[in-house]
């Protein structure tokens, strides 16, 4: 106080040093995540004699990703705002049966019932939303309501049966079986050699817009006056984060190239993060998970805001399911089954708080990496599945509690 | 030679970057009452959690000696057994178990065979509430009794342990006047009984009228340590700060304008009890002036301005006008885009969000002035908070900085930049200056004074007399729930509120 009363400036402009230390302070989370994701690999690595390391492995592993990875962007935001979404495994199942009934009983084209199963994401994802924003019946319990119900009306409308997809009519199967399974198309042709160009462009044309956007950011900080990093740090920076964006580009590269699914996962991501970050919703969302009475207060429209993210979360939903079933090229009943928990638990690893305002979309998708790595390796290991299931909920419980160990410092 | 119950002799204490504690030593002699004094971040908390264990021995320089006796105290529980209780301001009482239970909350009473034994429980209850006179059956639960009961049965635990030092940080924070004179008493009869007890508090008055002698730390230093017949007031403030505070309420004299806000009849029910909490309050504020709102705490002050805000009651009628227009207000949202703001006075449970940072709790209400399209631009964000940061001298390491790691005052000035970033036309501010240090207090003056001059009409509600005479313009006493005064600065002493705050006429 007493500087105040001098008149000091009483807020440092920090130079480039404090701009390092904090941007390492903030994003230690995120670090720690990603050496423990490298490190659960190398362990594999061993493990597995090296299997786990092919291109061709970790290729499927992306692809395996992809669900948990979908579903656990929308768990994020669920959970920043201070509620939980149990219903996710058994809409996910309902809403693939839906799309696949579509294609073989009413024989509609890929587009029609993608767009209409969105739909009836949305529709779900409306009724969670009302009965938790205008209703406040808490989200436990409406989403637990809404497992238990969707998990029957799979049984209803599959009949009980698992319905395959090439049952449909066979131009629309084959079309929609590449969401799940289909990689970027080639231009020359790729069988000779390894290299897909079209995948391989992408990668480059990923980084360049990365390397972009970082500078743009940076020359845009400099027109506000405030600090930046110096140039050639700056540069460094970017080469460093773009090679590893380039190594796991070149993984796929290697192998079939980039998968759909991926590149889907990969754009949700983007732009979940932008709307986490630097959106007025985003805001809002962390605002009431951190504090609704201050939010309310501060004049933000909290049911609106809920309504709005629990449709959001219907259509990723949809949107997971879709995926999940052209990627098994059918619909089973038990389809999505657990798939909650992998999601809550990818979130949670990745740094979410349960106690709501907290938590990152960049990190739920290391956190489902990790899960489905798990899964990944012990299969590749055959261990027996009872240990499977040991292993990945003590990796949870350790997860959970070194995050909370960081965090008391 | 003195007999010293406690004597922490050069104590010190490091965290990363920061000497909290330089050489402190601190007396207390059996049974007395001693009063410590500091402004917040003097040390005070820190001296505290050595003493109470909570920082064990060997994390810290120098010897803490209670009883005669250099204490290792590595838990909490150590120093509970040695005899030593803290009282916190916030009070660690389980609010939906009996008065018993809380006090014999992990001492359970219990039998031979490990059952707790509620007759022997209940009955030494009563015994120790007595004790602290307060007549409340010990099956009542916590949540059903006010906060100065509340404050009583930690007291009562506290004895229930046969503490001889008790310590009591910021007691009376929460209390109204007759609360707070109750416990001053009983402190007094506990001292009889040859407690010795350590009273740290904001409230100088209070503690002119209780202590035996008066510690005052600065900056982890200890200044000096006085009888009080060898203290005054403005000696304890002057060693506190460091400098004289010739000017404690830097009001200025300013030409009066137009009626800005208009309230007519306004009568609100509680939404719970359906009582009227505000009946029939008719007033005006004007541009260029503080309008005072005192009373004693449950008056309706707060209510009144949270259902003006359109966050709180059932409105039965009334009308609102802002610059000759009558506002709807059926929510915050209304009200802020209408032009009112409200600093509430909880400002962690209504105004800030802890986890946030501080640019990001500056900009929560006013996002749509900074975005397009719905996206933030976040350099834009960078600089409107930042200036007020510049503006209102908040102390904080950096924008990213998570509310929570700042002082009370500086949190405050958060709240206040907050709101004025939705450049308001009417800022309401409940208790603006609570739990924050005086010279943080003094700061919150000149950006009142400030936004006063800028013509942005500023209504006050305080609890502390000589803050709302110190400051406002005119002064509106609020008694159940109704207006009892309107009185200009100059018609306005401490006698003449107080009279219309109790009597209601």
């Amino acid at each position: 106080m007493n500087e105040a009363v001098k008149g000091t400036p009483s807020v440092k402009e920090g130079g480039v040093k404090d701009l390092i230390v904090d941007s390492i302070k903030h994003n230690t989370k995120q670090y720690t995540m990603f050496i423990a994701l490298i490190a659960i690999w190398v362990i594999f690595t061993f493990l597995t004699d090296s299997v786990f390391l092919t291109a061709r492995n970790l290729s499927n592993l992306f692809v395996q990703t992809v669900t948990t990875a979908i579903l656990a962007i929308g768990m994020v935001l669920i959970i920043v705002a201070g509620h939980i979404d149990l219903s996710v495994g058994s809409v996910l199942g309902f809403a693939g049966a839906v799309c696949a009934m579509f294609m073989i009983k009413l024989e509609w084209g890929v587009v029609p019932s993608v767009l209409a199963t969105l739909l009836v994401g949305l529709a779900i994802g409306t009724w969670h939303g009302f009965w938790v924003a205008y209703r406040k019946v808490p989200a436990f319990i409406v989403s637990l309501a809404s497992m238990l119900a969707f998990r029957g009306l799979i049984i209803g409308i599959t009949g009980g049966q698992t319905q395959g997809l090439e049952m449909a009519p066979e131009a629309a199967a084959n079309s929609f079986k590449l969401i799940g399974q289909g990689y970027l198309p080639t231009i020359a042709a790729a069988a000779e050699g390894h290299v897909h160009d079209t995948s391989l462009y992408c990668s480059v044309a990923v980084i360049a817009l990365f390397v972009a956007s970082g500078l743009r950011k940076r020359a845009a900080r400099m027109k506000y006056g405030f600090t930046v990093l110096p140039l050639n740090l700056e540069i460094l920076r970017l080469a460093f984060l773009s090679a590893i964006i380039g190594t796991f580009a070149m993984i796929m590269v290697m192998y079939l190239g980039i998968p759909w699914s991926v590149v889907l996962v990969l754009a949700l991501a983007v732009l979940f993060s932008f709307i986490a970050g630097n959106t007025r919703f985003g805001r809002h969302l962390y605002a009431i998970g951190g504090n609704p009475e201050a939010a309310k207060l501060s004049g933000i429209d909290i049911p609106r805001r809920t309504l709005a993210l629990w449709m959001i979360m219907g259509v990723m939903t949809a949107v997971a399911g879709i995926v999940y079933t052209a990627r098994l090229n059918a619909a089973t009943t038990s389809a999505g089954q657990n798939a909650e928990l992998d999601a809550i638990a990818a979130a949670v690893i990745g740094g979410t708080s349960l106690l709501g305002g907290e938590g990152t979309i960049f990190g739920a998708v290391i956190g489902a990496l990790v899960m489905a790595s798990l899964d990944n390796g012990m299969s590749l290991m055959n261990l027996d599945i009872t240990f499977q299931y040991v292993i990945k909920g003590l990796i949870l419980l350790l997860a959970v509690w070194v995050d909370m160990a960081q965090r008391k410092k | 030679m003195d007999d010293f119950i406690l004597e922490m002799k050069g104590i010190s204490k490091e965290f990363p970057g920061v000497k909290a504690l330089q050489n402190v030593t601190f007396q207390v002699r059996r049974g007395e009452i001693h009063a410590l004094v500091g402004e917040n971040g003097a040390g005070k908390s820190t001296l505290m959690k050595i003493l109470s264990g909570l920082y064990p021995y060997g994390t810290y320089g120098g010897d803490v000696v209670f009883d005669g006796q250099v204490q290792k105290f590595t838990e909490t529980r150590d120093s509970e057994k040695a005899g030593i209780a803290i009282i916190y301001q916030e009070l660690a009482l389980v609010k939906h178990m009996t008065i018993a239970e809380n006090i014999y909350l992990g001492d359970e009473i219990c039998g031979n065979a490990g059952w707790i034994d509620w007759n022997e429980t209940y009955q030494r209850t009563a015994k120790v509430l007595r004790e602290v006179g307060l007549k409340l059956s010990p099956a009542a639960r916590v949540i059903d009794i006010g906060v100065g009961s509340q404050q009583l049965v930690e007291i009562a635990k506290a004895l229930s342990k046969d503490a001889r030092l008790l310590i009591l940080d910021e007691p009376t924070a929460a209390l109204t006047e007759t609360e707070t004179d109750n416990l001053l008493k009983i402190l007094g009869s506990l001292q009889q009984k040859g407690v010795t007890c350590i009273y740290i508090s904001h409230r100088l008055n209070e503690v002119m009228s209780i202590a035996d002698r008066i510690t005052v730390l600065r900056d982890g230093r200890t200044i000096c340590t006085d009888e009080k017949v060898s203290m005054t007031v403005d000696r304890m403030i002057h060693n506190m700060v460091g400098r004289e505070l010739t000017n404690m309420y830097p009001r200025k004299e300013r030409p009066v304008g137009d009626t800005v806000l208009e309230v007519k009849n306004w009568t609100v029910r509680d939404p719970v009890t359906d009582d009227v909490v505000c009946d029939d309050m008719s007033f005006r504020a004007r541009k260029g002036e503080i309008l005072g709102i005192a009373g004693l705490m449950g008056a309706g002050r707060t209510e009144l301005v949270m259902s003006l805000f359109g966050v709180w009651g059932k409105r039965q009628s009334g009308e609102v006008w802002l610059e000759g227009k009558k506002l709807a207000n059926r929510s915050a949202i209304d009200a802020i885009s209408a032009g009112i703001s409200l600093v509430s006075e909880d400002r962690k449970r209504y105004g800030l969000v802890l986890g946030m940072d501080v640019k990001e709790n500056s900009t929560l209400a006013s996002l749509d002035r900074i975005s397009k399209l719905g996206i933030i631009n976040k350099n834009e964000e960078i600089k409107s908070a930042g200036q007020y940061v510049k503006e209102l001298r908040t102390k904080t390491p950096s924008l990213e900085q998570p509310v929570r790691n700042l002082s009370g005052g500086n949190q405050q000035k958060v709240v206040i930049a907050k709101w004025l970033l939705t450049r308001p036309k009417v800022l309401f501010l409940d208790e603006p200056t609570r739990g924050i240090d005086v010279g943080a207090k003094v700061e919150i003056y000149n950006i009142m004074n400030g936004l006063v001059d800028q013509g942005v009409c500023v209504i006050m509600i305080s609890s502390e007399l000589p803050e709302v005479l110190g400051m406002s313009d005119r002064i509106l006493v609020v008694h159940e729930g109704r207006i009892t005064g309107d009185l200009p600065r100059a018609e306005a002493t401490e006698e003449k509120v107080m009279h219309c705050a109790t009597s209601g006429s």
